[in-house]
């Protein structure tokens, strides 16, 4: 993957397949001398039991069943580990599941965040039906915080469909300003 | 910068032209796959710029949704095109240019970009 928001995707996508009404994609920038960039992704999906957990970031196993091997996950936690970072998943069954990748952006072998607005997009044009909120922070001196959320845009939108193409691309300009705004333009664009 | 009243007033500007409503048989719906295969070729491109292509010419028929893997990984990204009363159409190995050819050719025209399918490619292999 060329960009984490492609991981992000990705991983969003296991939480629609695994029937979630609500994910919440997390991203946290902590900056200073060793800055740390924490991305979670948090469902109520039907979650997993210990043993899939275990091993859900083994790329030679996989829920499809149109190939024998799932590389998803196991790109994500490469992406992270990569930079000297960490990786975890935890689920319970019925109740949902928490992946979290923490890197560090300033790693040589760090891939850049990219374009997260296009993936908030692509996820809520694809699946109306659910609940997706965005939440975005950059800690340290200037602390700042954007929150994009489907139930508020379904509010002002009375009807009007989520997934129609000018809603969506507003929602994908919207996004994409006020998250360089809150994350700073050229750190990860 | 862009505000949600922003949104406020596209949602006035929607609520009028939804008063006129296109006929359901002309719906045409367009999957684009977005499993890890689809994703890392570049499914999200291809979507964002069908998406764009869309609200540019105000097509209110078409339907946008997404799918998982279909097993056929080597040619992502692959998007089909279902229209009422007619086979599939599955193109393949797309890109954003190659996708808004698709919009004005086939969505817009009713003409299948040939060459963009997956016959074609097979065909070509198989030469």
């Amino acid at each position: 993957m060329q960009e984490l928001s492609l991981n992000i995707l990705d991983i969003a996508e296991n939480s629609v397949a695994a029937g979630a009404t609500r994910v919440v994609i997390g991203i946290v920038y902590t900056p200073g001398p060793a800055p740390l960039l924490t991305i979670t992704i948090t469902d109520d999906g039907h979650g997993m039991d210990e043993d899939t957990v275990r091993r859900v970031a083994d790329p030679f196993y996989t829920t499809r069943t149109t190939r024998k091997v799932g590389m998803g996950t196991a790109l994500f936690k490469q992406a992270a580990e990569l930079t000297g970072g960490s990786f975890s998943v935890q689920s319970r069954l019925g109740i949902g599941t928490v992946v979290t990748a923490a890197l560090h952006p300033d790693h040589l072998d760090a891939v850049p965040l990219g374009d997260v607005a296009a993936t908030y997009a692509a996820l809520v044009q694809t699946s109306p039906e659910m609940e997706f909120v965005l939440r975005v922070c950059r800690k340290g001196e200037d602390p700042q915080e954007f929150v994009a959320d489907t139930a508020q845009f379904r509010e002002i939108l009375q009807g009007v469909p989520l997934n129609s193409a000018p809603v969506v691309q507003f929602i994908s300009d919207y996004v994409r300003e006020n998250l360089a705004q809150t994350l700073g333009e050229d750190l990860f664009l | 910068m862009k505000s949600l009243a922003e949104l406020q007033a596209l949602r006035d500007q929607m609520k009028d032209q939804m008063g006129i409503r296109h006929d359901a048989k002309d719906n045409i719906r367009v999957v684009v796959g977005m499993a890890t295969c689809g994703i890392a070729a570049g499914a999200r491109p291809v979507l964002q710029r069908l998406t764009e292509e869309v609200a540019k010419r105000s097509l209110q028929n078409v339907t946008v949704a997404q799918t998982g893997c279909i097993g056929i990984c080597q040619y992502e990204p692959v998007v089909e095109v279902f229209e009422n009363g007619k086979e599939k159409v599955t193109y393949v190995k797309m890109t954003a240019e190659k996708m808004a050819r698709v919009v004005t050719d086939h969505l817009v025209n009713g003409n299948p970009v040939v060459e963009y399918t997956i016959g074609a490619a097979t065909e070509a292999i198989n030469q």
